[in-house]
């Protein structure tokens, strides 16, 4: 199969099994509700503050709310051996990254859709700077956890305790992303300065991470 | 063999010693800081022994997926620990420094947020080898590490906007930059002392895993004539 086809099969399948099963998404819509009300409980913010400590809240609640999903792409492809039927299949593994990749792109981002009408609502958020920007950093923020924790998740599929292992793996890498995130989302939300470095970081990050997910991939999933 | 280690080990703690003498007694107490500046003697050699070991961790796993020999792994695993000791000495001296010069124990500064994120991600890489399923799978260790290295580049950028409150290279910043010639005599001992304390550590290290490869390799021969 070549590389589009694969990649649109496991994508549809993917998405077929979320729609009907809705696992992923429902344990990560009710964690980020959990955090988002845990955090309104333990700050009491004004308006003002709100807007300087949002960025760094948002973010740490969809970092978390992420791995939820992460662990189980590749947990579902245990069962059966689905994983080792794509080994051993004539299909460009590279294209399984992709479909993952881009699958738990989806499911985030319909989760960032439904917390950040739900931050602004607790918080009382009205952004001071040009708030489209804000849509930018979330899809190249969205990206850059994503990549990463995909490539992650297939690395801790083999090892034990693999749910507790994928945020040890994640978190490290993920810091140089979620700090121009944060600091994205702070800048717009304050309407201080601009954001344009910020966004060129994230963005050159998701490229170089991308390219380096796709080149390890394959040796990582066939590693013995 | 063993001999070379044991000469080799000889001279790394007469070094030792002898940079403790020229850091403690030799070199003059600084003007202003107090003797509390004498922690430079072992912070920055410390720094320096982890600034060789992750990039020879970052060459060797590189080394590794490409022939895929178990001794550039072994050499990986070393520079690894090694780094991440000279590290966590790098993070705790830092801040014994800090507190009676800058009045605080820590601040999130280019070059200390660099080092700690560098500490996480090079834990990360530990805990992974020990919890990989049958032993340490190189192959995942070697990915993380070189995924790790190239987000230090990242993280050095991410932090880099930040107003940078470290002290700015003491040498070589014109020709009065003002450094006492005994000073810089430990200095230079030290740096000396720690490099081949470095060396001689993931010396120690590589002959181990040398070892422990060893002894599993034979295992799993056994296993295999006895399933014959």
């Amino acid at each position: 199969m070549t590389f589009a086809a694969t990649l649109k099969n496991t994508l549809a399948k993917d998405l077929r099994l979320e729609w009907r099963s809705k696992d992923a998404i429902n344990s990560m819509l009710f964690f980020a509700l959990l955090v988002v009300v845990i955090f309104s409980f333990s700050f009491e913010l004004t308006a003002e503050e709100s807007r300087t400590l949002v960025g760094g809240l948002l973010w740490v609640a969809l970092l978390f709310a992420t791995v939820m999903a992460l662990n189980q792409t590749w947990a579902r492809e245990l069962r059966n051996n689905v994983l080792d039927a794509y080994r051993i299949a004539p299909a460009p593994l590279e294209s399984l990254f992709v479909a993952k990749t881009i699958g738990n792109f989806i499911f985030v981002s319909l989760l960032e859709l439904v917390i950040a009408p739900l931050f602004v609502m607790f918080y009382n958020l009205r952004s001071l700077g040009p708030t489209y920007q804000l849509v930018l950093v979330s899809v190249l923020g969205n990206w850059a956890l994503v990549v990463n924790g995909t490539f992650f998740g297939a690395i801790s599929i083999r090892t034990r305790s693999r749910e507790v292992l994928l945020p040890l793996l994640l978190f490290p890498i993920s810091i140089p992303a979620l700090l121009a995130a944060v600091s994205a989302t702070t800048t717009i939300l304050t309407g201080e300065g601009s954001a344009y470095l910020s966004l060129v970081f994230l963005a050159v990050y998701d490229v170089v991470f991308t390219t380096v997910g796709l080149v390890l991939f394959e040796t990582v999933l066939q590693a013995e | 063999m063993k001999s070379k280690f044991a000469i080799f080990a000889l001279i790394t703690f007469a070094l030792l010693t002898w940079g403790l003498y020229e850091a403690m007694i030799g070199a003059p107490t600084e003007a202003t800081m107090g003797p509390v500046q004498r922690i430079f003697y072992y912070h920055v050699p410390c720094a320096w022994v982890m600034l060789l070991c992750f990039p020879a961790n970052f060459l060797a796993s590189i080394a590794y997926l490409v022939k895929r020999n178990a001794i550039l792994d072994a050499f990986a695993v070393s520079t690894a620990e090694v780094g991440v000791v000279f590290c966590t000495i790098v993070l705790l001296t830092g801040p014994i420094w800090g507190k009676p010069v800058w009045g605080i124990w820590w601040t999130w500064d280019a070059r200390l947020t660099s080092t700690l994120v560098l500490w996480l991600i090079y834990v990360s890489y530990l805990i992974l080898r020990k919890f990989s399923i049958g032993g340490p799978n190189p192959v995942l260790a070697a990915s993380l590490a070189i995924f790790g290295c190239i987000d230090a580049v990242f993280v050095f950028g991410a932090i880099r906007w930040f107003r940078t409150q470290h002290p700015q290279p003491v040498f070589g910043s014109g020709p009065n930059s003002g450094i006492d010639p005994r000073m810089l005599h430990a200095f230079f001992i030290n740096m000396a002392a720690f490099t081949a304390f470095g060396i001689l550590l993931v010396w120690l290290r590589f002959v181990l895993e040398r070892t422990r490869q060893k002894v599993e390799e034979a295992h799993a021969m056994k296993a295999l004539r006895a399933t014959r």
